[in-house]
C-alpha cells in the first residue's frame, strides 16, 4: 500500500515529511496544495515530489514546482513507484520537459505559462499505430524480446517485452495485423508459475536505472561523423562513445551542439536541454519540422525529441531531465538503433544537485558540490555505449554532455569529474571563440581516444605543424618578426593556414556548415599536400601576402558545392598558385 | 484566515525573523508591527512550527514582542495604466508622494513561459551605435547585461539605448542605485519626454536590502502583464550585482552553504529566473531586458557576471567609455543580420578579425619591434576603426555605418588582403576615384 504522510518543513523545493508507512528511496509522491482559484474557491493541486532521503519516520522530497504555498500540515501522497516515463510509439518529434510532459499540449491547454501541478501523459492515448504481430504463440521469450512492430516515422518501433518482467515467457497470444492504440493490449504472456500479463504497446520504466535487456556491451568501433572537420578529422567521436564540450559562456557549446544534432549521422538524436535559455531550444523546435534529413528525405524533427528544461522551469526536473533523455535513448537503442544524446548542460545539473545538497545540509565538497558528485557523473556516461541485442543487431546511445565551468576554468568539479569518464574532450577555448575561430574546440589542448576517418598519422603530422606554428608565433612575439627565419615564418603561416581553412567551419555558411565524410577526407588530402609542399619565398611579405590569398581562395572552395565545377575550377587554381612558390618546382 | 497576530519572535538575525507559527504557507506575505513602524515580510522557510520571515524594510528595531499579522496571500502589486509615470519602492509602495495605485493586484515571481509558446525573435533593436548595430545587433525579446566598472557610464549608455528603441513602455528597476543616478535616469526620460511610458521601481542604496531583492521581480510582473497585453516592453536592470549580493547577505543570515565566493548554491537559477522573463509572445507583446552588471575587480570571472554570462543572450562589455568588441556579444544577432542587408555579416566578421590583427601589432609595437608593411596598414585602420566605429559619441544609422566600413577597409587594405569573399568584394568594394 502507498503512504500517505504531512509536511512538516519548507524549505524551497525541499519539503520534510512525517510519513504512516513504509516508503521508499526516489520514490514519487504528491504534495498537496490548497489555493484559491479565480472564483475564490479552495482547489487542491498536487505537486510532484520525489524521496531523496529518509530519516526515521520523516522523508525529505524535492519537489518538482514552485513551493509557493505550501504549508505545515498539507498532506502528502506517496505513489509506490519510482520516477519513471513512459516508453512506446509517439516519442519522436515531441517536447517533453524534465518530467516528460509534452509541452505543446500543455500550452494547448494551459496558454502562455506553464501551470504548475499539471501532468499529462507523455504519449498521446487515441492515435493508432499499425501493428504487425513478430512474435507467435508457444514462443519462449524475454524481457526486451520483440513481440511486433509498428512504424513510427522512418522508423520501425519494436512493441517489445516489458523489461521489468524477470525469467522467461511464454507467449500465449499476440493480435494479428491491425490498428491500435497504445493503451490496447497487444499480446499475453505467461511464466512458469502460471502467472500471466498483457502487453500493451506503452511500458513505463524508471529513469535513474539503465535499461539492459541486451546481451552484451561491446567496444565503440564505428565512428560517428558531425560533418565538422575539427571533429570528424581531429577529435573523432564513435557511435556508443562519450565526450564533452566544456567552455566558458559563449565559447560555442550550444552552436556546436545545434550542429551535432542536425548533421550527425545517426538515426536519432535526442536534446536534452538542461538548465540553459529557452529561446535556444525555440530554434531546433521551430527550425527542424522545415528542414530536410538528407538521409531520409524528412523532416529533421522525424528523427529528433527534445527533453526541454530550460533555466527557470524548475530546478528539480533539471536533474530528471538528463535521466529521461538518457531512458529514451537507451528505449530507442532497444530497436537496433543508433542514437545520439545530447545534455546542454550538465553543469546545470549538477548544480541542481548543489542546491538540494546544500538544502540537506550534507557535507560538501569542493564548490560546494555534493560528496557523490563524481560517481553520479560517471554512472551517466556510463548508460552511453554499444550494445549487442538479444537479435544479434546492434545499437547504440552516443552521449555528449555540455559542460560550464564556473569562470571558463577546466580546474572544477564539473569539468574534471567529466573529464575522467569520456573517450573524448572538446574543449572550447574563449580565446579562440574572442578570435571569431569558430567552432573554438581548441586544437592543442584537445583529445580523443576514438579513431576517426582520417589516416590518424597525416592527423599527427597536421597538429605538428599547428604546434610549431603556435611555438613560432610565440617565439615572434620575444624576437619580433625581424628575429625569425623565413623558414619558421612559413610554418607559422602554414599553420595558420590550416586553422583558417580547415579547423573553422562557418557555421552560417550553407554549403561550409556541414562537410561530409568524402569531401573532408578529399579536402584533407589537398590541405596537406600544400602543407607538405616546400615552398619559397624572396621575404616575408611576399610569403604573407601569398598565404593571405591562399586562404581566401581556399575558403572560396569550402564554400563551393563538392564536386561541381566551381569546386574544380578553384581547386585548379589553388593548386597552380601554390606551384608558383613551391621549392621543387 | 488564520486573521491572529502574533507576539513572541524567537530570534532576530539580519533581515530575519523567526517564531513559532501554525498554518503558514511557504512564501506568505506578513504584516510586521514595531515601534518605528509597519513593515511587510515574506515567509521565507518553514520548519515545524519555526517560520523564518524576511522583513522587508529590515529588521532594525523589532523588539522579541512586535506584532506579526499573516496575511494569507504572497507578495504581490498592483498593476493598471496608472503605474505609468510613477515611481515605487520595491515593495511596491509609492515613493514619488503620489497616490497608492488601484488595479488588479498581480502574483511577481510567477511561472515559466512554456517554451513551445515561444518564437524566434526577428526583429532587430536599432540603437545607431555601431559598435551594437552592425557587431552585436541587439533584438527584440533579447536579455543581454552591459558588463562594466564602477566609474563607467552605463547608466547612460542604458539610457541612450531606451531613448532610441521605439517600445511601448519602459520598465526601470534600480538596486543599490546611488540617489544620483536615480535622478539622473529620471531626469533624461523626463527631459526627452519619456517618463510617461515609465514605470520605476526604485531601490537606492540606502534603503533596505529586501527590498532590493524585490525590484526584480516587481518590475518583470508588470512588464509580464504589459506584454500579455500586446505592449513591447523594455526593461532596464541596473545594478544586478546589488541584487546578487543581497541575495548572498540573506543566504548568509539563513545560514547557507555558500557555493563560490560565499554567493549561494543558486545563484544560477535565481538569475536565469529573472533573465528568462525576456520573450517575444506569439500574437501579443514583447519583452526585452537589458540590465548592467557591474563586474566587482573588472574581473569576468567573478561570480556575478560568470553566471550572468551563461544565462543572458550575449553582453556588452563597457569599458574605457566603449563598447569592447572583444568579449561582447549577441547570440541573438545572427537571427536579424542576414535580413538587414547582404554585407552586414561580412563586414561583421572582417572588420572584427582585422581588429584583432591590430592588436596583436599594438602589442609587437609595444615591443620595440620593426612594423612591417602588414603591420603599418594595421596601425591605420585599427586606429580609424577605434575613432570612427567604435567611439560612443558616434550615432548613424545600420546602413552609413555598414557603408563606412567598407570606406575604411579599402582605404587601408587590398581587397585581398581582408579575406573577404570574391562575391562579395564585386559587389561592394568601393571603387578607386
Ligand atoms: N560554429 C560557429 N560559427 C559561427 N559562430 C559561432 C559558432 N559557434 C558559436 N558562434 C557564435 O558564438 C555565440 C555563442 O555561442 P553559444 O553556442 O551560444 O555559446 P555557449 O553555449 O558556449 O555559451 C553564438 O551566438 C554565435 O554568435
Ligand atoms: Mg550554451
Amino acid at each position: 500500500m502507498a503512504s500517505i504522510g504531512k509536511i512538516i518543513g519548507v524549505n524551497g523545493n525541499l519539503i520534510r515529511v512525517k510519513f504512516e508507512s513504509a516508503v521508499s528511496q526516489n520514490e514519487v509522491a504528491y504534495a498537496k496544495l490548497t489555493q484559491k482559484n479565480k472564483d475564490g474557491k479552495s482547489e487542491v493541486i498536487p505537486l510532484k515530489s520525489e524521496v531523496i532521503r529518509i530519516r526515521g519516520d520523516y522523508a525529505e522530497l524535492q519537489v518538482f514546482e514552485d513551493t509557493t504555498g505550501l504549508k505545515t500540515g498539507d498532506e502528502v501522497e506517496f505513489t509506490g513507484e519510482l520516477l519513471s516515463v513512459e516508453l512506446g510509439p509517439g516519442l519522436l518529434t515531441q517536447v517533453f520537459d524534465g518530467l516528460q510532459n509534452p509541452l505543446p499540449k500543455l500550452a494547448e491547454e494551459c496558454g502562455f505559462f506553464l501551470q504548475r501541478g499539471k501532468y499529462l501523459k507523455a504519449l498521446p492515448r487515441d492515435k493508432k499505430w499499425a501493428f504487425t504481430p513478430v512474435a507467435k504463440a508457444g514462443d519462449v521469450v524475454v524481457a526486451g524480446d520483440t513481440l511486433g512492430t509498428v512504424p513510427e516515422g522512418v522508423f520501425t518501433h519494436r512493441i517489445m517485452v516489458p523489461f521489468r518482467l524477470l525469467g522467461k515467457w511464454t507467449v500465449e497470444s499476440v493480435s494479428a495485423a491491425g490498428e491500435f492504440t497504445v493503451e490496447t493490449v497487444v499480446a499475453k504472456l505467461k511464466n512458469a508459475h502460471g502467472e500471466t500479463q498483457d502487453v500493451t504497446m506503452v511500458q513505463t520504466w524508471p529513469v535513474k536505472m539503465p535499461i539492459k535487456a541486451y546481451e552484451e556491451r561491446l567496444r565503440p568501433s564505428k565512428p560517428l561523423t558531425m560533418q565538422q572537420r575539427i571533429i570528424d578529422t581531429f577529435f573523432p567521436v564513435m557511435q556508443g562513445g562519450t565526450f564533452c564540450t566544456p567552455g566558458p559562456f559563449g565559447a560555442g557549446k550550444t552552436v556546436l551542439q545545434q550542429l551535432m544534432s542536425r548533421y550527425a549521422d545517426v538515426d536519432i538524436v535526442i536534446l536534452a536541454a538542461c538548465g540553459e535559455r529557452a529561446g535556444e531550444v525555440v530554434e531546433t523546435l521551430r527550425e527542424f519540422p522545415e528542414l530536410i534529413d538528407p538521409r531520409t528525405g524528412k523532416s529533421l524533427m522525424e528523427r529528433t525529441l527534445i527533453i526541454c528544461n530550460t533555466s527557470s522551469m524548475p530546478v528539480a526536473a533539471r536533474e530528471a531531465s538528463v535521466y529521461t533523455g538518457v531512458t529514451l535513448a537507451e528505449y530507442y537503442r532497444q530497436m537496433g538503433l543508433n542514437v545520439l544524446l545530447l545534455a546542454d548542460s550538465t553543469s546545470r545539473w549538477a548544480q541542481a544537485l548543489r542546491e538540494m545538497s546544500g538544502r540537506l545540509e550534507e557535507i560538501p565538497g569542493e564548490e560546494a558540490f555534493p560528496a557523490y558528485l563524481e560517481s553520479v557523473i560517471a554512472a551517466f556516461y556510463e548508460r552511453g555505449g554499444v550494445v549487442r541485442l538479444k537479435d544479434g543487431s546492434t545499437g547504440s546511445v552516443t552521449i555528449c554532455g555540455s559542460v560550464s565551468p564556473a569562470g571558463g576554468n577546466f580546474e572544477e568539479p564539473v569539468t574534471q569529474a567529466t573529464l575522467k569518464v569520456v573517450g573524448a574532450f572538446l574543449g572550447l577555448s574563449r580565446e579562440r571563440s574572442d578570435q571569431r575561430r569558430f567552432p573554438a574546440i581548441h586544437p592543442l589542448d584537445s583529445w580523443s581516444k576514438y579513431e576517426g576517418i582520417i589516416d590518424s598519422k597525416k592527423v599527427a603530422e597536421a597538429r605538428h605543424i599547428l604546434a610549431n606554428g603556435v611555438d613560432v608565433n610565440n617565439m615572434m612575439k620575444v624576437v619580433g618578426e625581424e628575429g625569425t627565419s623565413i623558414d619558421d615564418f612559413v610554418i607559422y603561416l602554414k599553420s595558420e593556414y590550416l586553422d583558417a581553412v580547415y579547423l573553422q567551419q562557418d557555421a552560417y555558411n550553407e554549403i561550409d556548415a556541414a562537410c561530409s565524410a568524402e569531401r573532408q577526407k578529399y579536402v584533407f588530402d589537398k590541405v596537406y599536400t600544400i602543407l607538405k609542399t616546400p615552398m619559397k619565398f624572396s621575404e616575408k611579405d611576399v610569403a604573407r601576402t601569398f598565404f593571405l590569398k591562399l586562404t581566401q581562395s581556399t575558403k572560396d572552395w569550402n564554400r563551393v558545392k563538392f564536386d561541381s565545377q566551381e569546386f574544380k575550377d578553384l581547386e585548379q587554381s589553388i593548386f597552380a598558385s601554390v606551384k608558383e612558390v613551391s621549392a621543387n618546382a | 484566515m488564520h486573521n491572529v497576530a502574533y507576539h513572541r519572535i524567537e530570534r532576530i538575525a539580519g533581515s530575519v525573523i523567526t517564531l513559532r507559527a501554525e498554518g503558514v504557507a511557504n512564501q506568505e506575505l506578513a504584516q510586521v508591527t514595531s515601534s518605528f513602524g509597519t513593515s511587510l515580510a515574506r515567509v521565507i522557510r518553514i520548519d515545524g512550527d519555526m517560520v523564518d520571515l524576511q522583513v522587508f524594510a529590515g529588521a532594525r528595531g523589532i523588539s522579541t514582542d512586535s506584532e506579526v499579522r499573516f496575511l494569507g496571500e504572497p507578495m504581490k502589486v498592483p498593476y493598471s495604466e496608472a503605474l505609468l509615470g510613477r515611481v515605487f519602492n520595491g515593495a511596491g509602495k509609492p515613493r514619488d508622494n503620489g497616490p497608492e495605485v488601484d488595479g488588479e493586484r498581480i502574483t511577481i515571481g510567477g511561472p515559466s513561459v512554456n517554451p513551445a509558446k515561444r518564437i524566434i525573435p526577428k526583429t532587430m533593436v536599432r540603437t545607431g551605435i555601431p559598435m551594437i548595430d552592425v557587431f552585436n545587433t541587439l533584438v527584440v525579446s533579447q536579455k543581454l547585461p552591459i558588463f562594466s566598472i564602477a566609474g563607467e557610464p552605463y547608466n547612460e549608455l542604458l539610457a541612450r539605448i531606451a531613448l532610441q528603441a521605439e517600445v511601448d513602455v519602459i520598465v526601470l528597476g534600480g538596486m543599490g542605485l546611488k540617489h544620483d543616478d536615480y535622478l539622473y535616469l529620471k531626469d533624461f526620460l523626463e527631459k526627452n519626454g519619456a517618463l510617461n511610458r515609465t514605470v520605476m521601481f526604485m531601490h537606492t542604496a540606502s534603503d533596505p536590502i529586501v527590498e532590493c531583492l524585490l525590484v526584480p521581480d516587481a518590475s518583470l510582473a508588470v512588464a509580464e502583464k504589459f506584454a500579455t497585453e500586446g505592449k513591447n516592453v523594455l526593461v532596464l536592470l541596473t545594478d544586478m550585482t546589488n541584487f546578487a549580493d543581497a541575495m548572498k547577505e540573506i543566504a548568509i543570515t539563513m545560514e547557507q552553504i555558500p557555493s563560490n565566493r560565499g554567493y549561494p548554491g543558486d545563484l544560477y537559477s535565481q538569475l536565469a529566473s529573472r533573465y528568462e522573463k525576456a520573450v517575444d509572445f506569439e500574437g501579443s507583446g514583447s519583452i526585452t531586458i537589458l540590465a548592467v552588471t557591474t563586474m566587482p575587480g573588472d574581473d569576468v570571472t567573478h561570480p556575478v557576471p560568470d553566471n550572468t554570462g551563461y544565462i543572458t543572450e550575449g553582453q556588452f562589455y563597457l569599458r574605457k567609455g566603449r563598447i569592447e568588441p572583444f568579449g561582447s556579444l549577441s547570440r541573438l544577432k545572427q537571427q536579424v543580420n542576414g535580413k538587414t542587408r547582404s554585407d552586414h555579416r561580412t563586414i561583421m566578421n572582417t572588420m572584427i578579425q582585422l581588429y584583432a590583427s591590430y592588436k596583436e601589432t599594438l602589442e609587437k609595437q609595444s615591443m620595440g619591434f620593426n612594423m612591417s608593411n602588414w603591420d603599418q596598414k594595421l596601425l591605420k585602420y585599427g586606429q580609424r576603426f577605434e575613432k570612427e566605429m567604435m567611439d560612443l559619441s558616434v550615432n548613424i544609422p545600420l546602413e552609413k555605418a555598414l557603408d563606412l566600413g567598407w570606406e575604411i577597409l579599402a582605404d587601408c587594405f587590398a581587397p585581398e588582403e581582408t579575406g573577404i569573399p570574391t562575391k562579395m568584394i564585386n559587389e561592394y568594394w568601393p571603387k578607386k576615384g
